[in-house]
Parts: structure tokens; C-alpha cells; sequence
């Protein structure tokens, strides 16, 4: 039973690769929910004072987010347009407490349905750096998470970063989460999008919906349907049909008709802020 | 690298000093500030980052201290409340704008809310209001509704010039008791016990309906970690309490079968340090679930068991008022709207969870611990520990909201049961999921409305008959059952009237009081109603109120007539000019909008002031010791409403002298003559009139000794006391008078009881000495697609006879209409699913829109300068005012609250919108 604070990576992966079970903490906005009420008698990993787990680095094939960045660094740092969809859902993270201690891997981790970073980094494609004493892996993020609360991580493993790979010239990001109130709330639906425009119409388009399946997925059917189209067809491409890898589900914060229609508007929504973001320059 | 953190200290910076603490794995920061370092301050409301009163800032930045590990603390600097208040220049601006707008009620979130507003004007000093929301956002706040909070944060740059409001009856003054609170010094139930108290938990279970069996208790209690375990067998009195005589039927510990998830079957007592690793788990019982009645279809079903054998079909108990004949009415009138609704449980998420400690002194037993009713309190201890009330001492600490859940005890058996076995202290705070698991909720209703008009607008009957959701044990359903037909016609002239009312037993956790006791769910079924009528009627649906609203000299539904201080009409008339405002500028959005529509709803209440045909009396003592000191003792809790302030006013005034020179005792049932519980409203009106009688009997006093007549002044100046009668000036010399016991020269002690009669089997007679009215109106705005309902606006019109002080009913108001928008919109407890403050979900601070309230005087015969109750007035309005905004925007009728979007886009579905 120890709490431990490595200062360097390889610290980190040896106390990863020991004999016993240990659980990792960073921010611990996810970690204390789940503890709860009870004590803890394990051997506890602290992250944050890992030297490189935190910031954000231009890289020649894209961006590295460290780890342990926070979703305040996310807010403070200097990102393209691509990015907006990630600093918005970084606003929208709990509240300016969770914000200030919640990590953008710890996000990850946790796999929730409703994590609010996992649909704009998959609109990202983000790739997920898994590293430890064994060496580094690197996985996309849509395979990372396998399923609720489930991911690809080996016990010995920890997530030091994120990459996010060159985006296309002017691409743009969006986000929209719905919730049953304004701070602190656990999404009914989300969408992160990243597309690119030429002349009004789609060149590119990179569209994930959060909280209507058990992960958050890549709307396929739909980013291929919406190449080329202006912004009416662009909303009218956006149909249930094209949605349908989505297996929205009834709970308290909402019906599962419900989700499936919620998503088709907010997705119409993201779509038309991007568009008509880029109209106005 | 560093493997042996546990064994090392963490060293930072708390405030100004550096600490060094021996931090476990797995601790929270929190729980080290508070325990370990005497940091009070930090609140720990939810334990999950859910509710932010812990917030502190860690070099700088607002962290929630609940989700940090201890040892991430290491040799940064930690600020908390307590400390900023000393001497941090945005936190001294802030304290006196928190003061100056009272920002803060209860003061259970103002840590939090501080601490973020002190992180927010470091980097932005003059903020707007949406700025100070997404600062704040993390903080939620049961009592203030928010929008003095985001002025307090606004104006605070300005604070330097802001005059401080005089004290007298009728001004703003700031709340007597703030300044404790805005500088992390107020004491809450977890905030008081001594160091080295044992600890108590409660082992509750997991099923809502189960019979259970215990495993060897002996041997478990023989565990070097366990004191004591204490169950049914221990309890030395009655093992049950209840509010209501007749129905005292809730057992501090179930026997062998319990009724709802949550209940009590055991305590463990242990050293602090050894119920830090309790796992309840351990505990030796087996349960064998049992099929649970979840909702009233289920429990009046035929064939349904009985939760309590004598009380037939689980139906507890019921309410019922008549008058004229409702049905020939019906059959009669031009128009007929009929309705079926339905509503939720709702929490009462106070940011306090229940707490508080309990020791034996002097063989007498002391309780401290936060309440609503600490006569009740005490009177309930006694039963159950059998023993007498002189020997045991409630004295309660600051509540961090109530809002009627802490009518009904919690802690407060077990902490005593506990104190008296083992002869020590012995603390405990319910954990959130615990707290939200076993106190009582709001309930749930299912209404049947019939509602018919003349064509000209004239009501002619209504018919109601609404089953609530009572729960496992009686707690307040009985008052629910009374009060509901009686206030179900509103604030109306209706001569034909019938309302029949039904609490039904169900395996969910005790409905129990909750500001309205059951009014706030039928004002909503019979307000829409009205709108529909009114709509079908063509005509405006404010004229249509106030075609109807009772006047003076009227017959109530009850057959009461006042011929005073009927103040509807004045309320509603209030509200047009805002109404012509709104109408028009909706009417310009919804012609500019197409997917998000505009509209205006109107809705009325009134609410009886005390018990309903029961008595009600309150007792104040005042007295003047020998040196001139004046002393009240005040024993009206204050839960965040502001009684520590009102009764002072009010008292002052009825001596004659300012507030300031008053010295407050209490509350303590040792030294505070019962005042009664706060609830029903009544605390400004009973003890308010109490304190008046208490103020003017001990003047008459003052005034015979220097044979004074009535109008003479009197003044209290360093210890001399002098009256000035015309051109006379007296000085009695207060120290040639004997002192009494108490070491008072002259005393007195003076019992108010509102004025009621019983009421006959029909409902008829006189319920409450007074109502109060009010008229709310809000703007909505509904997406059509997301089926999203978002206030804009409200203007609250409240008759509260006299405003003793305008400040605290805004309070008031604001924080009543965050609620009834809560219960609205989004509030929906589910036991056994939303036992948490993130899946239940209370407005935050960007969810309640600007208020305007219209303060209006018409004054009450019997209240104290005219003053009338005002607590749970504020949010019957609130729910069916938005509701009625809705279908004026969409001509869409919500008949479910909470309209959450899946719900309201359903309906707008059916309705026939795309």
C-alpha cells in the first residue's frame, strides 16, 4: 500500500510492471466517484508529476498531447481551427473544478459513454500512445475503447499521450452536447465534427457521436455522403438511416427515440456552426 | 523516485502558513483540510465533484478538494475560505458584496462560490454575468436561486461604496448572522464535533423491500475495530418516530423486514481511525428481497400487500374538502377542461448532508446536529431512548438547508443511542447517496382535475382527486393529505368544490415535507387547467385569474371568508405591466423564429400560513439584565430563511429600540422557549408575533417603571436605559432591581397561536389564520426540435403583508423559483438510480434566468406588522407558470413534470410538430 509520485516515465512504466495490481490517478475527477464512500488499500500511481505527461507539442505530423493535460491546458493553448470542437467540449468538461484537475487521458481511460473528450478526438482522429516497460504502441483512439468502461490498456500500460495527425488546410471543428442542464451534466447525446469546406461545400468531413452507443463512434455512412454538399444538403444528408450503427438507449436521462433524434439535430446543428462559421470567415 | 509517499509527509502552503500532514493512500485532500488541519471551511457537500462546496484553489487554480489526492498537494499552496477572507483583497470586496446582496442563505455553498468568484476576479476584476456563471458553474446552491450570487460577484469591484442598509423593521438590513458565513467561520452539523469522537454508521439496505436476519452480531462486535453494534434490541424506548401523533411508525431500526431501500437495520460505532476502512460490507446480515410496490397503481392494486398491516389497500390516510355541488356545476358549465398529471419525488438537495454529534454531560444527553424542529427533535429523542425531555439538550448548528426534510430526525437517534452505550462522544455524517437514500422526498402525485367555466369566464366548479406517493412510513403524508384540498382551488372564488386527497403506501422512501406539502404538485395540474379553460374560453389568461381571484369578504373552498388581506388581485394586477411587455416580445421572436418559440405564462398560488386546523403556538423570552444588556432568546431555526434576522427586526421594533442593541440567544432547548418547527411557513408569522408580544410586554415593563405612557422612547446607551415620554427623561437604574435566576431584572415570556378552527367532515372551517398570495409569471423559450425549455425571465409578484425585510424575500422568492423550476424541468428522483447529485439533477447557476420580484404590503390582521409567511409560496407558482408559458408558445399541454426534453419533444410530437 503506497502512493507513488514518479517524476520520469520509465519510474512510472517500472512501477507498472511490478508484481501487484496499481491503480493510476491524475486529476482524479473520475477516480474518487468511483471509490466512493470506501477506503483504499491498494498501491496508488500519480501521474502528473511525470516530466512530458503534460502540455500540448506541434510535432512535424501533427499535435502530442501529453496525458496528464488538463482540459484547462486544452482551453489555454494555441490550436487551430480544427481544434475548436475539442476546446469547446473541454468547456463543457463538469465544471472549471474538473477542468482544472481532469486529464485528457484519464477521459479516455475511463471510457465512459458520455465522455466528453472521446467524440471530438475521434473527429480528430486521434491515435493513442500507449506506453510501457515493454515499449510504445500507438492505437487509434476507436480502437482504444472497446466497450463501457473497457479499454485496450494492459495493466502494465499507461496512456502518455495523444496524437492527433496533420489536419487538412482549414479544416474547422465543432462540438454540441446536449444535457438536461446548463454546468456539471452528463450528456444525453454529443457530436464532435471536423470538416473542410471549399467554396460552401464539403471536401472533408470527420463526424463522432457520444452517449447513443456503448462507445462513442465515426459516423462513416454519413461523412461519405456529405462530400461535396452545400449546407441544405448537408442537413438533409443527415437522416437516421446514415446514423444507424447508433444504438441510442433509454435511461433517466432520456428515451431512446428520443436520443436517436436528438443526435440528427444536433449533428445538423454542428454542421450548420461550422458551415456558416466559415461563411463569416 | 518516490515509492514511500504513505509513510512521508506532504508539506504545503494552507493560506498563510506551511502544514505538514502524514497523508494516507487514498486520502482526499478534503477530508486532510477538514480533519486534519482544522480547515472547516471546506464543505464537503457530495464527496464526487458534484456539488463544489469544497472548492479550494491550488496555486491559484479552483479545484474541487474532494477529487484531489492529498499527496498532489505537495509543496503548493492551498487556499481556502477562511483564509482568503483574512486578507485577500478580491475576497474582502467580496464578503461585503456577499453581505450587501445576501449571496448567502444557508452558507453552506458560499465556500465554494467564494473561493471560485476570488479565482474568477484575479484574472477578469469587473466580470459579467456570464462570465461569473461559467466561473461558478461548479457550485450548485439549493437556497438562493443564484441570481444575488452572480450580483454579489458582478458588483464586487464596487464593493468599497456600498452603504450598509440600516436594521430597522422593514429595511434590507444585511442577515445578522453573515458575516460568520462569508468568512468560513459558520458551523454546520460535520463542522462541531470534538476531536476524538467516536464515529457511527448506519448499515442500510440495499432492497426496497426485504426480510433480513442477522448473523452473530456478538461476535462481530467483539472486532478491535467495533465499539458497539446497535440494533432494534438496543433501543431503549420506542423504536419508532414519526411527526404526527397516530402515526408514529418509522423504526430507528427495522426488525425483521424492511419497507424501502435505505432503511436502518444497524449502527457501528468504532474509533475514527477504524471506520475509515469499515466496509459495511462485513457486516453479518442476509437478506431475502421481497417484491417491492414501486408506484401507487402497483400498491392500491387488489391483491397488493400490505406494507402496514391496520391501514387498508396501503391507503394511509386521506384529505377531503367540499362545497355546492362540484358535479351538477360541472354538468352545467359551458366549458369543461379535464387533465391528467403526474409528478415526481423530489429531493430536497440541501449541499448539507445530515450531521452532527452526540455525548452525555452531566448524565443528561446532548445533541448537537443541524434541524428544522428542535423541540420536536428532543420530543422524539425522549420517546425513543426513554427517557425524560428535561434531560436532554438539542442544540443545533447552523443548517446547511432544509427546506423540510430536517423536520423529521436522521442522525439524531443513533448518535444518541450511541453517545449513551458507550459514554462517549460519537459523530457522524450521512454520506450524499446515504442522505438521498433515506430522508424523505417530495410527493409524487397523480391528479385527476375537472375544471368548467360560464361563458363569460366565470368558474363554476372543480373536481380534483389526487393519490400521493406517501412511501414507506407516514413522516408528513398526513399534512399532505390535509393541506392539498384545501389549497387545490387556488387563490379562487369557487362555490362548487370537491377535492378528495389519498396518501398510498409504496416500498419507496417516506414522502415527508418539502416546502408545500403537496401544494406545488396540485397548483400545477389546476393552473394549466385554467390556462386550457381560459384558451377555450377565449379569453387572456390573466384576465380570466382575475375575473376569479377571491376577494375580501369571499368564502374560501373551506367556507372561511377574510375581510382582510385577500392580496391576489393586487398580485396579479402587479404582473401586467410585465405581461404587455412579454406578450409583445414574444410575439416579435416567434415572428423571426421558427425552430425556437417564445410565450408567456401566468400562474397563481396561495398557501396557509402554521398548521392546518391544528394548534401552532410559539414561545419568545426577552429579557434586560442589570448592566442594560437586552437579550432575546431565539429559538426559531434559521435554515437559510433568515429568522436569526426577521425575529430581531421584528423584536427591536416591538421594544422599541435598533436591532443592534439586541443580544441574541440560541437556539438551544435549554435556554430557548419552544418556537415551534420551521415549517408551514410560519416562522416570520407565529414566532414573529411571539417575539412582537415577547418585545411589547417587556417594554410595558420598562415603560411602568418610569411611568411612562405608551409613546414614550427608549434607549439603551452603554447600560443606561432611559425613556423619553414627551419632554421627560427617565433614567431607570436597572441595577437597583432584583435579578432572577436567569440574572434578568425584567423578563418576559410571551406564546402566540394563530387563530384556527377544526374543520367539519366536509373541509369546512377555519384551516389557517392567514394565506399568503403570489402571482409568478415567466418567458419561455421551447426548441422545437430538442424539445428543451429554457426560462428567460420570471416576474414574481408575492403579497407578503409587510416586508420586514425586502431583501430577504427576494431571497426567498429567487430561491424558490430555482426550485419549482428544478421540479419543472429536470428533477426526478428514482430510488435506487438517482441516489447522487450528478444523475439527480438541481438547477445550476446557468440554469435560472433573471427574476424581478414585485414585493406588494397588503397586511394580515394577525400578522406581526402585517406580515404574512412566504417560504413555500414562492415555488407553487413556478412549475405551472412555465408550463403555461409552453402552451402559449406551442399550444402544447405539459401534464408531467419534470418536462424533460425527451418528454416535452414527445409531446410536441404528438401535438403534430415535425
Amino acid at each position: 500500500m503506497s502512493y507513488l509520485t514518479p517524476t520520469t516515465l520509465d519510474d512510472a512504466l517500472g512501477a507498472l510492471s511490478g508484481s501487484g495490481p496499481v491503480s493510476v490517478i491524475a486529476g482524479g475527477t473520475d477516480w474518487f466517484p468511483a471509490l466512493g464512500e470506501r477506503s483504499f488499500d491498494g498501491t496508488l500511481l500519480d501521474v502528473t508529476r511525470v516530466a512530458g505527461m503534460r502540455g500540448i507539442s506541434v510535432q512535424e505530423t501533427g499535435w502530442r498531447i501529453g496525458g496528464a493535460t488538463t482540459w484547462s491546458d486544452i482551453l489555454r493553448a494555441d490550436l487551430p481551427p480544427a481544434f475548436d470542437g475539442l476546446r469547446l467540449a473541454a468547456r463543457e468538461v463538469g465544471s472549471v473544478q474538473i477542468q482544472n484537475a481532469g486529464t485528457v487521458a484519464g477521459n479516455i481511460c475511463n471510457a465512459s459513454p458520455a465522455a466528453d473528450g472521446v467524440p471530438p478526438l475521434l473527429s480528430l482522429d486521434a491515435v493513442v500512445e500507449l506506453s510501457s516497460a515493454r515499449g510504445v504502441r500507438r492505437l487509434p483512439l476507436s480502437e482504444f475503447i472497446t466497450g463501457v468502461r473497457r479499454t485496450a490498456r494492459a495493466e502494465d500500460e499507461l496512456v502518455t499521450a495523444l496524437h492527433v495527425p496533420a489536419l487538412p488546410e482549414g479544416a474547422r471543428g465543432g462540438f454540441t452536447k446536449l444535457g438536461g442542464r446548463k454546468y456539471l451534466v452528463i450528456s444525453v447525446a454529443m457530436v464532435g465534427a471536423v470538416l473542410t469546406l471549399s467554396g460552401g461545400r464539403i471536401t472533408s468531413a470527420r463526424i463522432a457521436v457520444g452517449s447513443a452507443s456503448p462507445v462513442a463512434l465515426r459516423m462513416t455512412h454519413l461523412e461519405g455522403a456529405l462530400i461535396g454538399s452545400d449546407l441544405p444538403e448537408a442537413l438533409a444528408c443527415v437522416t437516421p438511416e446514415r446514423l444507424s450503427t447508433l444504438t441510442p438507449i433509454s435511461d433517466i436521462r432520456g428515451s431512446a427515440e428520443y436520443r436517436g433524434e436528438a443526435v440528427v439535430e444536433a449533428i445538423r446543428r454542428t454542421l450548420t456552426r461550422i458551415m456558416e462559421g466559415q461563411a463569416h470567415g | 523516485m518516490d515509492k514511500a509517499t504513505a509513510t512521508h509527509l506532504t508539506g504545503f502552503m494552507l493560506n498563510d502558513a506551511p502544514v505538514q500532514v502524514e497523508a494516507r493512500v487514498g486520502e482526499r485532500l478534503s477530508q486532510a483540510l477538514r480533519d486534519r488541519l482544522g480547515a472547516r471551511d471546506v464543505k464537503i457537500g457530495c464527496n464526487a465533484g458534484d456539488c463544489g462546496a469544497c472548492t479550494v484553489l491550488l496555486d491559484g487554480a479552483p479545484v474541487c478538494a474532494c477529487l484531489m489526492p492529498l499527496q498532489q498537494a505537495a509543496g503548493r499552496h492551498v487556499e481556502t475560505l477562511a483564509g482568503l477572507a483574512m486578507n485577500d483583497p478580491d475576497a474582502l470586496r467580496l464578503k461585503e458584496s456577499f453581505q450587501h446582496h445576501q449571496a448567502a442563505q444557508c452558507g453552506i455553498c458560499t465556500p465554494g462560490m467564494m473561493v471560485s468568484a476570488v479565482a474568477l476576479l484575479r484574472g477578469v476584476p469587473r466580470p459579467d454575468a456570464a462570465q461569473v456563471q461559467d466561473a461558478l458553474g461548479g457550485v450548485l446552491c439549493r437556497c438562493t436561486g443564484y441570481r444575488k450570487i452572480i450580483d454579489a460577484v458582478v458588483g464586487a469591484h464596487a464593493a468599497d461604496a456600498l452603504q450598509v442598509a440600516a436594521q430597522e423593521l422593514g429595511s434590507p438590513a444585511r442577515r445578522l448572522d453573515g458575516l460568520a458565513k462569508v468568512e468560513g467561520r459558520d458551523l454546520f452539523g460535520d463542522d462541531v464535533a470534538p476531536e476524538g469522537a467516536l464515529v457511527a454508521r448506519v448499515i442500510r439496505s440495499p432492497y426496497p423491500h426485504a426480510r433480513f436476519t442477522f448473523g452473530d452480531l456478538a461476535a462481530f462486535e467483539a472486532r478491535s475495530d467495533i465499539a458497539v453494534v446497535l440494533t432494534a434490541a438496543d433501543v431503549t424506548g420506542l423504536n419508532a418516530f414519526g411527526v404526527i401523533p397516530g402515526f408514529i411508525d418509522q423504526p430507528v431500526f427495522a426488525v425483521d423486514t424492511v419497507l424501502f431501500r435505505g432503511e436502518a437495520v444497524a449502527c457501528i460505532v468504532g474509533e475514527a481511525s477504524a471506520m475509515l476502512a469499515f466496509d459495511p460490507a462485513d457486516f453479518p446480515v442476509t437478506w431475502e428481497p421481497l417484491d417491492a410496490l414501486m408506484t401507487v397503481p402497483e400498491a392500491l392494486a387488489e391483491d397488493a400487500p400490505l406494507l402496514h398491516a391496520n391501514r387498508a389497500g396501503n391507503i394511509m390516510c386521506g384529505g377531503f374538502v367540499a362545497c355546492g355541488d362540484a358535479e351538477a356545476a360541472l354538468a352545467e358549465a359551458d366549458m369543461v377542461v379535464e387533465g391528467s398529471y403526474e409528478t415526481s419525488f423530489v429531493e430536497h438537495a440541501y449541499i448539507e448532508p445530515e450531521a452532527g454529534w452526540a455525548e452525555v454531560v452531566d448524565g443528561r444527553l446532548q445533541v448537537q446536529a443541524c434541524t428544522q424542529a428542535t423541540g420536536m427533535d428532543r420530543e422524539t429523542l425522549a420517546q425513543i431512548l426513554g427517557m425524560d425531555r428535561k434531560d436532554i439538550r438539542i442544540l443545533p448548528t447552523s443548517v446547511g438547508g432544509g427546506f423540510g426534510s430536517k423536520i423529521d430526525v436522521s442522525v439524531q437517534p443513533f448518535l444518541a443511542l450511541a453517545a449513551l452505550r458507550t459514554g462517549r462522544p460519537v459523530r457522524m455524517c450521512y454520506s450524499r447517496v446515504e442522505s438521498m437514500q433515506s430522508t424523505t422526498k417530495r410527493h409524487p402525485a397523480r391528479i385527476d382535475i375537472r375544471v368548467g367555466a360560464k361563458a363569460d369566464g366565470t368558474l363554476s366548479g372543480l373536481a380534483f382527486k389526487g393519490d400521493f406517493n406517501t412511501g414507506s412510513y407516514a413522516s408528513w403524508g398526513p399534512t399532505v393529505a390535509n393541506r392539498v384540498p384545501v389549497h387545490a382551488s387556488g387563490p379562487y372564488f369557487i362555490r362548487n368544490y370537491r377535492a378528495e386527497s389519498r396518501a398510498i403506501h409504496t416500498h419507496c422512501p417516506p414522502s415527508g415535507a418539502f416546502r408545500g406539502f403537496g401544494v406545488p404538485q396540485s397548483a400545477i395540474a389546476q393552473e394549466t387547467a385554467f390556462d386550457v379553460l381560459a384558451d377555450k374560453l377565449g379569453i387572456d389568461p390573466l384576465e380570466f385569474r382575475l375575473k376569479n381571484a377571491l376577494r375580501d369578504g369571499q368564502p374560501t373552498v373551506c367556507g372561511q371568508v377574510f375581510d382582510q388581506g385577500v392580496g391576489i388581485h393586487a398580485c396579479l394586477e402587479a404582473l401586467k405591466p410585465a405581461y404587455e411587455r412579454a406578450k409583445r416580445a414574444c410575439a416579435s421572436f416567434n415572428a423571426q423564429n421558427d425552430s425556437v418559440k417564445r410565450g408567456v405564462g401566468i400562474a397563481s398560488a396561495w398557501y396557509g400560513c402554521g398548521n392546518t386546523s391544528l394548534p401552532n403556538p410559539s414561545t419568545f423570552k426577552a429579557g434586560l439584565r442589570s448592566d442594560g444588556t437586552l437579550v432575546l432568546h431565539q429559538g426559531a431555526m434559521d435554515i437559510g430563511q433568515g429568522s436569526n434576522t426577521v425575529i430581531v427586526q421584528i423584536f427591536a421594533q416591538a421594544f422599541g429600540v435598533p436591532v443592534a442593541d439586541v443580544t441574541v440567544l440560541g437556539a438551544d432547548t435549554d435556554m430557548t422557549p419552544d418556537a415551534g418547527k420551521t415549517s408551514a411557513s410560519r416562522q416570520t408569522f407565529v414566532s414573529g408575533n411571539a417575539a412582537r408580544l415577547a418585545g411589547q410586554a417587556l417594554r410595558a415593563q420598562v415603560l411602568q417603571q418610569a411611568n411612562a405612557s405608551e409613546s414614550a422612547e427608549i434607549s439603551l446607551d452603554g447600560g443606561h436605559l432611559h425613556v423619553v415620554d414627551a419632554d421627560r427623561v427617565h433614567h431607570v437604574d436597572l441595577s437597583r432591581l432584583d435579578p432572577d435566576g436567569e440574572g434578568y431584572v425584567l423578563k418576559a415570556i410571551e406564546t402566540y397561536d394563530p387563530p384556527i378552527a377544526p374543520m367539519d367532515k366536509n373541509g369546512q372551517g377555519i384551516p389557517y389564520a392567514q394565506f399568503g398570495y403570489a402571482a409568478h409569471l415567466c418567458v419561455a423559450e421551447i426548441d422545437l426540435k430538442l424539445g428543451r425549455v429554457t426560462p428567460i425571465s420570471f416576474t414574481a409578484a408575492h403579497d407578503v403583508g409587510r416586508a420586514i425585510n425586502p431583501l430577504l424575500v427576494e431571497g426567498q422568492v429567487q430561491g424558490g423559483i430555482a426550485q419549482g423550476l428544478g421540479m419543472a424541468l429536470m428533477e426526478e428522483f428514482i430510488p435506487g438510480r438517482t441516489e447522487n447529485l450528478h444523475d439527480y439533477l438541481i438547477p445550476t447557476i446557468g440554469d435560472v434566468p433573471p427574476i424581478e420580484t414585485l414585493i406588494l404590503e397588503i397586511a394580515d390582521a394577525h400578522g406581526p406588522y402585517g406580515a404574512k409567511g412566504l417560504g413555500e409560496h414562492v415555488l407553487i407558482p413556478t412549475a405551472p407558470a412555465i408550463f403555461n408559458a409552453v402552451y402559449n408558445a406551442t399550444g402544447v399541454r405539459l401534464m408531467r413534470a419534470p418536462a424533460t426534453p425527451a418528454r416535452v419533444r414527445a409531446a410536441l410530437k404528438e401535438a403534430g410538430y415535425a
